[in-house]
């Protein structure tokens, strides 16, 4: 079994108890931590290359030096941990933070002791109850047993809105404001919390930070790709016969994910699709299984790595209808803040339930790629190129299956597709009626 | 969570939660979440009222803040609150059917709350299950997976209180 870096232990003991964590020598890398320079423990991070598990692959090592310390800022620094998980397809940060949450509060620790920061928030997405509850159990328990030394930790309840996975929204979120992104720069690390220096990180690359100072760099690097060492949690679902949560070196191949680890694809179906990274990454086909999922390799093959989280789809699911699904997400995630993703997004679901209608023409899937293009790249954060990333490469994988919808004026599955007829959230607020776009 | 007994009792749990934060509007979000309490499941406009002379923001900053997320109600709901994820790894392995399934059973249809105010059905967007899906959400407890032929027994505990 390969070498565990996030949940080592998680299997054989209850870490959520701090006595069973600290058996296995847990909060000593905070211990070795805090016996460092910042500069030192920053450059070790550093030449981990330790990328960021959220979804940019970010150095974390550069974001912990681009943060001034305190004789470079005048006020405090802030160290926030991004819990929001909301991407479709992922779940690891929830299984991370249920099931080993003192080593994700000891790599916020580390982080505090990088930036020299006194105050850790954590932004947990509200309908994570549990692991709510688990977490808050883990802190006051840390917390009473003085391992925070000067540090103020916080758990801060989200309440349902994907966009708050966004750094800047979350930030704004966490200010007590709509979660709206923010226009980039200043970036975080120069003016984020309260507009002060900010770091942050996701819950995965928190918790990946301790097993850096147990290993020393050079073991850690021993483990993932040269680009991105050490090992990630890839969440698989959809068709597949054994979803569930992964921790494999970065770099495990799609097909070994699937086949070995996940038994391959559910009732013996044929695999249709495979989504790299959580529903907003361009999807591959059949072909592409031998991708290594590593950010560099993902994104050489045409999509992202993203969280790390598969979906897997067999041969009975209409593209055009999960395009629909999909679509509606981000209709009704987009945060209404720039104009291209909140119009755009809505123009596209009507444009894909004309198209599984079979009422749309060929000239529709031109305008659906040209919309597409209207969006990608022309707002503050993101959420437009996901909503795009998805749905257009579903049309130009799948494009035959779109102009069969055409010619055939209805869907080639004739009510059998595996997703027929799946009801979005956005189906049942009649408050929320959209004027048609003319098309 | 016992939910507060008066003004003064929601005051001085809003002001411990002012305690957490540098700035006292980050106390927003967790004052919303205790008034919804306290006023059965949903936000009156007395108790966007509420929180806005507790936290010391607006009436109208308040809602714009509940409004932006999912989790706040601004329209009544009943006692039980049954969600089911139909995002794209539920939708794969057969939401819908669960859907279909409590739609049924329940007697009333998505987005919807039973004529004796005892339970709301509704749609949620991915609730981070994926793995162990379809995911239904029993009055904030995550029930995983969820098939059709589980829905009796849902039904019928919601039904024994």
């Amino acid at each position: 079994m390969a070498e565990l870096t996030v949940l080592t232990g998680a299997d054989e003991r209850d870490l959520t108890q701090l006595d069973e964590y600290r058996a296995i020598g847990g909060y000593d890398a905070l211990e070795k931590a805090r016996s460092m320079k910042p500069e030192a423990l920053i450059e070790e991070i550093t030449n981990a290359s330790l990328r960021g598990r959220g979804g940019a692959g970010f150095p974390m090592g550069r974001k912990l030096s681009l943060v001034p310390g305190p004789d470079r800022r005048s006020g405090p620094s802030y160290v926030v941990a991004n819990a929001d998980e909301s991407e479709p397809g992922s779940f690891k940060d929830r299984e991370i933070m249920g099931r080993a949450p003192h080593r994700f509060i000891e790599g916020c620790l580390i982080a505090a002791h990088a930036i020299q920061s006194q105050h850790v928030f954590i932004y947990i997405r509200g309908e994570y109850l549990a692991e709510y509850e688990v977490l808050a159990r883990a802190v006051e328990e840390a917390g009473g047993e003085g391992l925070f030394g000067d540090v103020d930790v916080v758990v801060h309840r989200g309440a349902g809105a994907y966009i708050c996975g966004e750094e800047t929204a979350l930030l704004d979120s966490l200010e007590g404001k709509r979660g709206q992104p923010r226009p980039r720069p200043p970036f975080p690390p120069v003016a984020g919390l309260y507009m002060e220096p900010t770091l942050v990180n996701n819950v995965q690359t928190l918790a990946s930070v301790p097993a850096i100072l147990e290993m020393g760099v050079d073991r850690y690097r021993e483990l993932g790709a040269e680009s991105a060492p050490g090992t990630v949690v890839y969440s698989l679902s959809g068709n597949v016969n054994r979803p569930g949560n992964y921790e494999l070196p970065l770099g495990t191949t799609l097909r070994e994910l699937i086949f070995q680890h996940g038994h391959g694809v559910a009732e013996g179906r044929a695999l249709k699709a495979v989504i790299p990274g959580g529903s907003s990454v361009p999807v591959f086909t059949p072909d592409q299984l031998d991708v290594a999922l590593d950010f560099d390799a993902v994104q050489a093959a045409g999509s992202y790595l993203g969280s790390a989280a598969v979906i897997v789809v067999d041969d009975r699911a209409c593209m055009v209808q999960l395009a629909v699904r999909a679509e509606k997400f981000y209709m009704h995630e987009s945060c209404g803040k720039c104009t291209p993703c909140r119009e755009g997004t809505r123009w596209l679901v009507q444009l894909l339930e004309k198209i599984e209608d079979g009422r749309g023409t060929h000239a529709d899937l031109d305008l659906i790629a040209n919309v597409c293009d209207r969006i990608e790249g022309k707002s503050l954060c993101a959420l437009g190129d996901f909503a795009v990333w998805c749905v257009g490469s579903y049309l130009k994988k799948f494009r035959e299956e779109f102009e069969r919808h055409v010619d055939e004026g209805r869907c080639p599955f004739g009510g059998l597709s595996s997703v027929e007829g799946v009801l979005a959230p956005s189906d049942q607020h009649t408050h929320t009626a959209m004027a048609e776009v003319p098309a | 969570m016992k939910a507060a007994e008066n003004p003064a009792d929601f005051q001085r749990e809003v002001d411990q939660i002012k305690t957490a934060y540098p700035d006292h509007r980050s106390a927003i979000m967790g004052a919303l979440r205790l008034a919804q309490q306290r006023h059965g499941g949903w936000l009156p406009p007395a108790a966007l009222e509420e929180v806005a002379d507790a936290v010391g923001v607006t009436a109208a900053h308040v809602e714009a803040v509940a409004s932006f997320y999912d989790m706040y109600n601004l329209e009544p709901v009943g006692r039980h609150i049954v969600e089911v994820c139909t995002n794209l790894s539920c939708a794969l392995v057969g939401a819908q059917q669960v859907v279909d399934a409590l739609e049924e059973q329940l007697g009333i249809p998505p987005g919807e709350t039973s004529d004796d105010g005892e339970v709301t059905l509704r749609l949620i967007e991915c609730a981070g299950g994926c793995g162990y899906a379809p995911v239904v959400v029993v009055d904030g407890r995550y029930r995983e997976p969820t098939r059709p032929e589980d829905v009796p027994q849902i039904v019928e505990e919601l039904q024994r209180g």
